[in-house]
């Protein structure tokens, strides 16, 4: 261990913040690339199922 | 081999085996990166020169390595496609290269701001920070020209022969900016170039690099597949994926 | 087809594209003539907006040349590929029998021959305006025609990958100038270690080496990227 309590590990020696500024874009990037593909897959995803139902209701209509 | 590159050129059989490799790679990077991350801020050892700026490496020089080696996997990706015409090689590189961008910003603002407690500003026309802008530049110029045209082959194919420039320029830009930085700045600090680090502080540092490496391969598979559910939608395969999981369900339950 | 009449055949077609084009721009003299007139006003810029303090001007005139050069080149090479584009006669170069990847040459050969070399020949008077000290207008022209012929072959993929697009321009420059940035940097070097006195031999082999690489390669890229934008 570096430091020797929470606060200290917290100020990082007086430079706080820059490093947690540049792990904190870091973090936000990464988790927001992972949020943007769930989200683009799960809209892909619905919107298919959608036209499939829309697709298989107007096969039971012409039927 | 020729039968397993048309295999792996199927966007359905691709579909497949990447859903059963994902998983192990998204464990691998959040395993890698959260170790790598508590064992880089809280237990490496403070640099005797830089003290605790110095944890920021931690994030840049990971972030820096990705943003080169996406864009030669773009580029690699680019060649498969131009020559054997395999779509699936098109798609992952038409979702690398904002994952790529990114990468290259993180690495630049985290270079930016270690830049303050080191050279005392903001931006310094480091040779690093000056290759990667370059390299930003690049990346924007591939993303702009895929969006540019209407066709999707002609994007595709357009997109492929600039990331295959681009990545012949790579090396010699990089070399040319070195060349240019000791010629005008001929002893200055360089952020990452330093005399053997220790195990402790360089271990970690390798466990982020390849954190780094499986959440880009996971988040390539990962979105290659929604590329793939993008333009396949009108394949039968697509929709019986689909269907199979929805249209058959419901009409179980009303029997 | 017998192999001689072949080869025959790609002198005449390269050197009937290069006199085409010659005569085609040597007709349109404005076009010509832009890119030298904007870099005479962008160096008349320089001094406006920063100092005509000659001392300061020549610090910076290698740079301020090169880059200014730079631009000018730039701007010229919508042009390349766009007329021919227009009337369809970019489609004929494609369907002829001789390889593309020659007559792309030609045309870009053209286009440097009307565009780097007056503006490098044109370069050392705008050297005086900015007080470039003596002793480096040779090296100045000098770099700035091997630099320019690089220019050409690399905005030339970068052109004939947009000539297809309505609006191409900005994103052409978007393209090209950060691979630009190895041309720039040896070219002003050049200048400069004229300026200091020192060997300038290494500058001018890098950029003659820059030149001798994308002439072996920019060619292939100009022809798939013509094919691109024609096809698709």
């Amino acid at each position: 261990m570096a430091f020797d309590s929470f606060s200290e590990f917290l100020a990082m020696g007086g430079h706080a913040p820059y490093v947690w500024s540049a792990w904190g874009v870091t973090a936000l990037l990464l988790l927001a690339t992972v949020w943007h593909a769930r989200a683009e897959q799960r809209q892909l995803i619905k919107g298919l199922k959608r036209r499939a139902r829309r697709a298989n209701s107007a096969r039971g209509n012409a039927q | 081999m020729w039968a397993f590159i048309h295999k792996l050129g199927s966007p359905k059989w691709f579909y497949g085996i990447s859903a059963k490799l994902q998983p192990w790679f998204w464990a691998a990077a959040a395993l890698l990166i959260v170790t790598g991350s508590l064992w880089g801020l809280a237990f490496a050892p403070a640099d005797y020169q830089q003290g605790n700026s110095f944890r920021i490496i931690y994030v840049h020089v990971p972030a820096a390595f990705l943003a080169q080696s996406i864009f030669i996997a773009m580029a690699v990706s680019g060649l498969v496609f131009m020559v054997w015409k395999i779509k699936v090689a098109d798609m992952a590189a038409a979702v690398m290269a904002p994952l790529g961008a990114a990468m290259t910003f993180v690495a630049l603002f985290s270079g930016a701001v270690w830049g303050v407690p080191t050279w005392g500003t903001w931006w310094m026309w480091d040779a690093r920070l000056t290759s990667m802008l370059i390299l930003l530049f690049l990346y924007l110029g591939v993303i702009a020209l895929r969006g540019a045209f209407t066709s999707r082959d002609s994007a595709s194919r357009a997109a492929s022969v600039l990331a295959m420039v681009g990545v012949i320029n790579i090396p010699i830009i990089k070399y040319s900016v070195d060349w240019w930085y000791t010629l005008h700045q001929p002893a200055s600090f360089t952020l990452t170039s330093r005399p053997a680090m220790p195990t402790e502080m360089w271990l970690p540092l390798v466990i982020m690099v390849l954190g780094f490496y499986c959440f880009f391969i996971a988040l390539t598979l990962m979105r290659t597949r929604s590329e793939i559910l993008r333009r396949e939608a009108n394949k039968r395969w697509v929709q019986e994926l689909v269907t199979g999981q929805v249209v058959k369900v419901p009409a179980e339950e009303a029997r | 087809m017998p192999l001689r009449e072949h080869n025959g055949g790609l002198m005449t077609a390269v050197k009937a594209t290069l006199v085409r084009d010659l005569t085609l721009l040597l007709r349109r003299r404005g076009e010509v003539l832009n890119p030298l007139v904007f870099f005479a006003l962008v160096i008349t810029l320089f001094p406006i907006a920063i100092s005509p303090d000659p001392e300061l001007l020549a610090v910076i005139a290698p740079g301020l040349l090169w880059v200014a050069a730079l631009l000018a080149a730039l701007l010229s090479l919508d042009s390349l590929f766009r007329s021919d584009y227009d009337d369809g006669s970019l489609e004929q170069l494609l369907l002829a029998p001789q390889p593309l990847v020659a007559l792309s040459l030609a045309k870009v050969a053209v286009h440097w021959l009307l565009t780097g070399l007056p503006l490098a020949l044109m370069a050392p008077i705008l050297g005086i305006m900015l007080a470039l000290p003596a002793g480096s207008y040779a090296v100045l022209a000098l770099s700035l025609a091997l630099g320019t012929a690089s220019l050409s072959l690399i905005g030339a993929i970068g052109a004939a990958l947009t000539v297809g697009l309505a609006r191409g321009g900005v994103l052409l420059s978007l393209l090209v100038l950060p691979l630009y940035i190895p041309v720039l940097i040896f070219g002003a070097g050049a200048v400069q270690a004229a300026i200091f006195g020192e060997g300038v031999s290494a500058h001018l082999a890098i950029l003659g080496a820059l030149l001798a690489a994308s002439l072996m390669l920019a060619p292939w890229a100009i022809a798939a990227s013509l094919r691109i934008s024609i096809n698709g």
